[in-house]
């Protein structure tokens, strides 16, 4: 239905292991998708600008400027979906890795379907089309994946736009990180509120007016997270 | 009141030493007080009653010598000589006079009590009844301590003296008694057991207050030491005590900062291992999982292309992948375990309803793919404590995996229970059990109930599961009996305390198995 769909899409691996960027290669292009791959990640902003990708899948452990550095300067240029591959499950190192901006990570050794399903959840948001939304000061137009505050255009990520139109697709009502996980995305991964938690502060960061007491998106404690209708502002009557 | 006094007694040295103290240096000066007293009374008393001695002999001689003056005189002329003598005490002023007289007599046998005549003051019965028989029967000067009962006043110690008259011309016998009280002497006692008194007690307060300065110069520095050493054992080992001289006290100071100068040391280089063990861990997880991944993916591609191989290709892409799954298992658990080992395994603490866990646990598809009916005990009410969700479902899965693949039981119960302090989930079975010391050896790494190994699987699922156990403060028991089944129950506390992680929770479930 969309226009992406016509042509392929194209993914980035980035990976200093040959084998494995071979092998990534194969498996992605037995699923229809058209590749490349960087070995290093001093010439990973060259590729990305000539090559145009839809996803890039990115190891953490590179030659050169480390994963993050590399995922942190893409975010700079893009809010292309970011896949992090990692071979450490220490939660501090995911986080770290989706602070600098990273949409999801995968954990070495991981299973092809595995890694085929979160590639193809990363590029079927393309695919949401729906009608603009009006919350409070907030618009929302999934057609053409812009948002704004306030008459304010605001920068949110692919990712970041698809958490916030899942919460205010339901004003009020309370998403469990674990729905949110499962709508946006893609897959159930039980426990695993890290992925969440960051995005929704870096979320918050761009849509709240202070991000230390959110207005917009209020957490239900050990519940999850629900969109508040902003109220508003009426002028006190001078005392 | 007592057990406050008890209660300090037990805990401060020093109420022990300055009491000890206080009651030795009493008995002590007690004894020497008393010891001196006696003695001064006896000094005393003795130079009186030789004095006193002395008087009397020359008083009988004199009172003899009228007597026999007065021989031709009649009989009442010789007794009213004594009388006189009497009498003339009597008139004296009371003040002056520094004896009482007593004469008794004519004594006559059989005839009843003789006359009896006592200078004015004194009370009737004064004698000390040993003494007048031993006048009346022999010869010769006699004396006695005794109390001198005065008229109108107590009585008072007294050296009393006797002797027997003889009147030569009727051949009548008297007996006549000096009495001499010791009033000085027991005045010059009372002083001096007065002050004896008052210095002793100031001596055994002084004596108190020296011991409590003593002791407590002496504990200061132990009591710093133990507030120091109580902050080493809460785990802060900067503290140091200050050095001061070269006594005992500066000598302990010293060595308990070596002390706590070589733990720090010890401790840094445990750390050191530890960061070391971790940082290995960490490396060679990253560098074996990158071409392991690569080895799985193209493992699975050939597996899924396998249908288009020869057999004997075919099944050789089925062995490696299944034995790449079993590699990567046993991978992680490895890495899992070194974790545990390092003391790098850290807990992601939440409210987990160990409820849901069991319900969730006897709905899993492991069970219904085995034909293993799974059921709940006590899960309708929740159980909540503070832990790590993926850690604990590890657990529970790799308990129920157990029950599917060991025990060959079709029914699989579990069980939740729970107290005040902690929650107990027990996995059930009602299928082989366990033998001998097996409840045990089920935890040991790459132990197996299987020699043969036909299951499969890494040996490891346990004792991981134990660590986990262990690392919330839990504990993790097997038990069981052959052909009746076992029970495997994983106790948590309510609330993960790592300063109390030694005394973990007794299981609150009842037991089954004995």
């Amino acid at each position: 239905m969309s226009y992406r769909r016509s042509k392929r899409d194209r993914v980035l691996v980035v990976d200093d292991d040959a084998s494995l960027a071979e092998m990534l290669t194969i498996v992605l292009q037995a699923e229809g998708l058209t590749t490349s791959v960087c070995r290093t990640g001093d010439e990973v902003m060259d590729v990305f600008t000539s090559f145009k990708p839809d996803v890039v899948l990115l190891d953490l452990m590179l030659p050169g400027q480390d994963g993050m550095k590399v995922c942190r300067r893409i975010r700079a240029t893009s809010g292309v979906p970011i896949i992090m591959l990692t071979a450490k499950s220490d939660t501090l190192d995911v986080v770290r890795g989706l602070e600098a901006g990273a949409d999801d990570y995968i954990t070495k050794p991981f299973k092809n379907t595995e890694l085929v399903a979160r590639v193809r959840a990363r590029l079927r948001r393309n695919d949401a089309v729906g009608e603009p939304l009006v919350f409070g000061d907030i618009e929302l137009d999934p057609g053409a994946h812009t948002v704004s505050r306030a008459g304010r255009a605001l920068d949110l990520t692919p990712l970041e736009f698809d958490l916030l139109a899942c919460l205010l697709s339901n004003p009020d009502q309370v998403f469990t990180r674990e729905v949110l996980l499962q709508r946006v995305w893609g897959y159930h991964h039980p426990g695993d509120t890290k992925l969440v938690n960051v995005h929704m502060t870096r979320l918050r960061s761009k849509i709240e007016d202070d991000a230390e007491s959110p207005q917009v998106i209020r957490t239900v404690r050990g519940v999850g997270y629900q969109a508040i209708a902003p109220t508003p502002v009426v002028d006190e009557p001078a005392p | 009141m007592i057990r406050r006094a008890t209660g300090l007694w037990r805990r401060s040295l020093q109420t022990r030493v300055v009491t000890s103290t206080v009651l030795l240096v009493a008995i002590v000066v007690g004894l020497v007080g008393w010891a001196l007293l006696q003695q001064i009374a006896d000094g005393l008393t003795s130079s009186r009653t030789a004095s006193a001695v002395a008087e009397a002999r020359s008083g009988f001689e004199k009172a003899q010598a009228e007597l026999d003056v007065a021989v031709e005189t009649q009989p009442q002329a010789q007794a009213a000589t004594l009388t006189q003598l009497v009498d003339a005490v009597t008139e004296t002023d009371s003040g002056s006079r520094s004896y009482e007289l007593v004469l008794e007599g004519p004594l006559r046998s059989g005839s009843g009590a003789p006359p009896v005549r006592a200078s004015g003051r004194l009370a009737p019965g004064s004698l000390p009844p040993d003494l007048r028989s031993q006048v009346i029967e022999r010869p010769g000067v006699f004396w006695r301590y005794s109390e001198l009962s005065l008229i109108g006043s107590r009585s008072r110690p007294a050296v009393v003296v006797g002797s027997r008259l003889r009147a030569p011309g009727t051949g009548d016998t008297y007996a006549l008694f000096y009495l001499f009280p010791l009033t000085e002497q027991q005045q010059t006692l009372t002083l001096v057991r007065n002050a004896l008194l008052v210095g002793g007690l100031a001596m055994v307060v002084m004596v108190g207050g020296v011991a409590f300065i003593v002791s407590r110069q002496v504990l200061t520095p132990v009591r710093l030491a133990r507030r120091i050493a109580e902050r080493y054992a809460a785990g802060s080992l900067e503290q140091r005590m200050h050095v001061s001289g070269e006594d005992d006290i500066a000598r302990l100071s010293t060595s308990f900062n070596q002390m706590a100068a070589s733990l720090q040391s010890q401790i840094r280089r445990l750390e050191d291992l530890s960061r070391l063990q971790q940082r290995f861990v960490s490396d060679v997880s990253h560098e074996l999982r990158t071409p392991l991944t690569t080895v799985q993916m193209a493992s699975e591609l050939l597996f899924d292309a396998r249908d288009r191989f020869d057999p004997q290709s075919a099944r050789s892409a089925e062995l490696l992948k299944r034995e790449l799954d079993r590699f990567e298992e046993l991978l992680t658990q490895l890495l899992d375990l070194s974790r545990f080992d390092a003391g790098a395994a850290r807990l992601d603490l939440a409210d987990v309803d160990l409820a849901r866990v069991a319900r969730a646990a006897a709905a899993d598809p492991l069970l219904e793919r085995a034909g293993i009916i799974g059921r709940t005990v006590g899960a309708d009410r929740p159980a909540v404590v503070q832990a790590d969700i993926r850690r604990i479902d590890r657990v529970v899965r790799n308990l129920l995996a157990n029950a599917v693949k060991y025990s060959g039981s079709d029914v699989v119960e579990i069980e939740v229970a729970q107290d005040g302090f902690a929650v107990s989930i027990a996995v059930r079975d009602f299928g082989v059990g366990l033998r001998g010391d097996e409840n045990l050896r089920v935890f040991d790494r790459f132990w197996r109930a299987d020699p043969a190994r036909t299951q499969g699987g890494t040996g490891l699922g346990l004792a991981i599961a134990r660590e986990d156990a262990v690392l919330h403060g839990g504990t993790l028991q097997a038990w069981g009996r052959p052909g009746e089944g076992s029970e495997f129950v994983l106790t948590l506390p309510r609330v993960v305390d790592p300063a109390r992680r030694s005394t973990a929770p007794a299981p609150v479930v009842q037991r089954v198995f004995a």
